[in-house]
């Protein structure tokens, strides 16, 4: 086959890449700036879009000996991943960057402008496995489940996942790093990124409030009595804890949460850690990897952050099209933040997802 | 089959080159050196200066090696900036970066006004401009610097009339693209920008000729080798290899190929833009395609062996839109759906041909990929 290997710069995409051409395909590598005004180096750990990056895949690919393009995907990554996290922030809800940037640049805009130029696919250094089945591809959990990227990719629908290939999902990343080494790519002991790549400082906080603004507000108990003042509610996150400057101890001296986030009053209100506690979950955008399930409602698991695990529960399509999920989950679960996404998983595989909308 | 149309980037070495370079190379001696080693290097280099010379009707001493084009634009604009005690800097709106980032650089350091230059929808430069600009501030002018064709465009600039309207002030001249290519002279100008990669010469090698009794500061200070005004171990090998190839560049037959790859697209390809005009270089062909990117249009062609460029490129490798289209009016969109191959002494009918014969194919991928 022939494809489009997204290099980022870091070990994992590089050994993906050498993978995809052991496995006989003609691959191509790309690395996507994502930035209009990228930075020389890399702060710490972190980051996409520093020309230091674009020079480490450059390299990796000169090792590899396959041919090396940079792809500007500047204009689309901002207006579908940063304005989508400004936006969502802003509305009260906490989005997940990565999973967007799956959905609407690497599956999307990446996936489609490789097709177009005769390409037959995209590989990633993602950690998931993909499996050919009677009723299509499905996508699963990495064997590492450390590193296992299923969630993130659980947006992705059938015709995304066609043309997508991770050649990692097999792998220990600890044997990945040996791999590199033994393939004489210089990214090997390359620190893994983490955070968020368009916050470098990975002052998330701080960087809303730079665009978003840091209108004071309220913070309130759940009788609305004020404890406090905030400098911009979307800083804040359901279930967080720590940050809230708040001087007013409790009667019995036990902790406050962070319950609600309402972003047209401006106000975060908190109250008790039992309060968190939720059983119920309303997605939208449900987005299923293979077969819609009905709906009746089935057993599986669900999972509702990146490094969350998958508790018990059952599930099931709603509205007209089966464009909603519905989890009733067996124990009750603490913070569960709308915006994040809600993966069903039937043991290792994903049966699909939805952006939580509502929790009760 | 692999065919290179970037020869504005650079060209492949010339054997003239080659042989003169590694002649040279098995030499010990410093030109600088007052034994008979070095007197015999230093004659290469001498000798190597008077071609250089003779080739654009300067005085030898009017050469000034440097390692690039880019050296002797620095060291031009810099210069001239340095030594004239007026604040305005006149610069075409197409120069190359060489020239502008170093006439910026002066605006933000060390106070100086810069002035653009605009240019018509053909790329040439606007000399009623000029010359209301010089009418209204010539006496704040420190210098004029106008390219002598455009690397991305091949649009020729009417350099003799800046030189008239110019006056008095100096007017520098970077004609990297031009050298060898087209007739070329030093005569009229203060300082002129050449170099030997562009026509197959050594990369690592160029020169600024620069006016008898002009002496502006230097960039580089130490042994004084070049004038007291570039400092450096001169490297006679380089030197004669750049000498080497002056003469002999087959314009003509690159002009023909120029000439039968613009027709080809014009016969060929729909909605098609040519960039380039009449009056231009023998190998510069641009063209804009509609509904295109040139960062894609260049990976389908070089994954068909064919070689071309679109011109401008960030530090990281994220394309720009050209500066150069878009001081010709065209819009950002226009600018980024643009592509430079430019023809060499090498390049044969049949690699045009087959250039023509796969474009198509590529446009449609490349509409497809937008």
């Amino acid at each position: 086959m022939k494809l489009i290997a997204a290099m980022s710069g870091g070990v994992d995409s590089a050994v993906a890449a050498a993978r995809a051409v052991e496995a006989g395909h003609q691959v191509v590598g790309v690395h996507l700036a994502l930035s209009s005004n990228p930075q020389k180096y890399r702060s710490g750990a972190r980051g996409c879009c520093t020309i230091e990056d674009s020079h480490d895949a450059r390299r990796a690919a000169d090792v590899i000996g396959i041919p090396f393009y940079i792809w500007d995907m500047a204009e689309e990554f901002h207006q579908e991943v940063v304005e989508n996290f400004l936006s969502e922030y802003s509305a009260g809800r906490t989005p997940n960057p990565c999973l967007r940037c799956n959905e609407k640049i690497k599956f999307a805009a990446v996936l489609e402008r490789a097709k177009a130029m005769g390409f037959d696919g995209v590989v990633t250094g993602h950690y998931a496995i993909l499996k050919e089945t009677p009723n299509g591809k499905t996508l699963n959990r990495a064997v590492d489940i450390s590193k296992d990227q299923s969630y993130v990719l659980a947006v992705l629908n059938e015709e995304q996942l066609q043309g997508a290939h991770f050649p990692l999902g097999d792998t220990p990343k600890s044997e990945i790093r040996k791999e590199a080494e033994r393939r004489g790519l210089a990214v090997a002991n390359k620190p893994d990124s983490h955070d968020i790549c368009f916050v470098p400082s990975g002052d998330n906080a701080g960087w809303l409030r730079e665009r978003l603004g840091s209108e004071t507000g309220p913070i309130v108990d759940q009788a609305g009595n004020k404890l406090g003042e905030h400098h911009g509610a979307y800083t804040y996150t359901i279930g967080q804890r720590k940050g809230l400057g708040l001087t007013t101890p409790t009667s019995d001296g036990s902790p406050r949460f962070v319950l609600k986030i309402e972003p047209v009053s401006n106000t975060v209100v908190v109250g008790p850690k039992e309060e968190l506690a939720i059983s119920k979950i309303i997605g939208a955008k449900a987005i299923w990897c293979g077969a819609k399930p009905s709906q009746n409602w089935q057993t599986g698991f669900v999972q509702v952050r990146a490094h969350g695990s998958a508790l018990p529960a059952k599930y099931r399509a709603i509205g007209s099209h089966g464009e909603g999920l519905e989890v009733e989950l067996n124990e009750p679960l603490l913070g569960v933040a709308n915006g994040q996404a809600a993966v069903i998983y039937d043991g290792d595989r994903v049966v699909g997802s939805a952006t939580i909308s509502e929790t009760a | 089959m692999s065919i290179y149309l970037d020869h504005a980037a650079t060209s492949p070495l010339r054997q003239e080159a080659l042989t003169a370079l590694i002649n040279q190379l098995k030499e010990v001696g410093n030109p600088s050196s007052l034994h008979t080693f070095g007197r015999d290097t230093r004659k290469a280099l001498e000798e190597a200066r008077e071609k250089i010379a003779k080739f654009v009707s300067a005085a030898p001493s009017e050469i000034i090696f440097t390692s690039s084009g880019t050296e002797s634009n620095n060291l031009a604009i810099k210069g001239l900036f340095w030594k004239s005690n007026r604040k305005v800097i006149v610069v075409s709106a197409i120069e190359h970066h060489a020239v502008l980032d170093p006439a910026k650089w002066l605006a933000e350091k060390e106070g100086a006004e810069v002035i653009e230059i605009p240019v018509s929808n053909q790329g040439v430069i606007d000399l009623d401009f000029l010359n209301n600009l010089i009418s209204k501030r010539g006496t704040e002018i420190a210098l004029i610097t106008v390219m002598h064709s455009n690397n991305e465009t091949g649009a020729m600039q009417p350099i003799s009339e800046v030189i008239k309207i110019a006056g008095e002030i100096p007017v520098h001249c970077d004609a990297v693209q031009s050298l060898g290519k087209v007739p070329l002279e030093f005569s009229g100008l203060t300082a002129m920008s050449i170099n030997a990669h562009k026509l197959g010469g050594p990369i690592g090698i160029g020169a600024l000729v620069l006016k008898r009794g002009m002496d502006i500061p230097a960039l580089l200070h130490g042994g004084g080798q070049e004038r007291e005004i570039r400092s450096g171990t001169l490297n006679a090998p380089l030197a004669a290899a750049f000498a080497a190839v002056l003469e002999n560049y087959p314009s003509s037959k690159i002009n023909d190929l120029k000439n039968r790859l613009i027709s080809g697209i014009d016969a060929g390809i729909k909605d098609c833009i040519i960039n380039t005009n009449s009056n231009s270089l023998p190998g510069i062909v641009n063209v804009t395609i509609p509904g295109t990117t040139g960062e894609t249009l260049l990976l389908l062609l070089d994954l068909e062996g064919i070689a071309c460029s679109t011109g401008a490129a960030c530090s990281a490798g994220v394309h720009r839109p050209s500066h150069v289209l878009m001081a010709m009016g065209r819009s950002e969109e226009i600018a980024l759906s643009s592509i430079r191959f430019s023809i060499g002494p090498n390049n044969s009918e049949t690699e045009i041909d087959k250039l023509l014969e796969v474009l198509p194919t590529v446009i449609e991928k490349a509409r497809l990929a937008k």
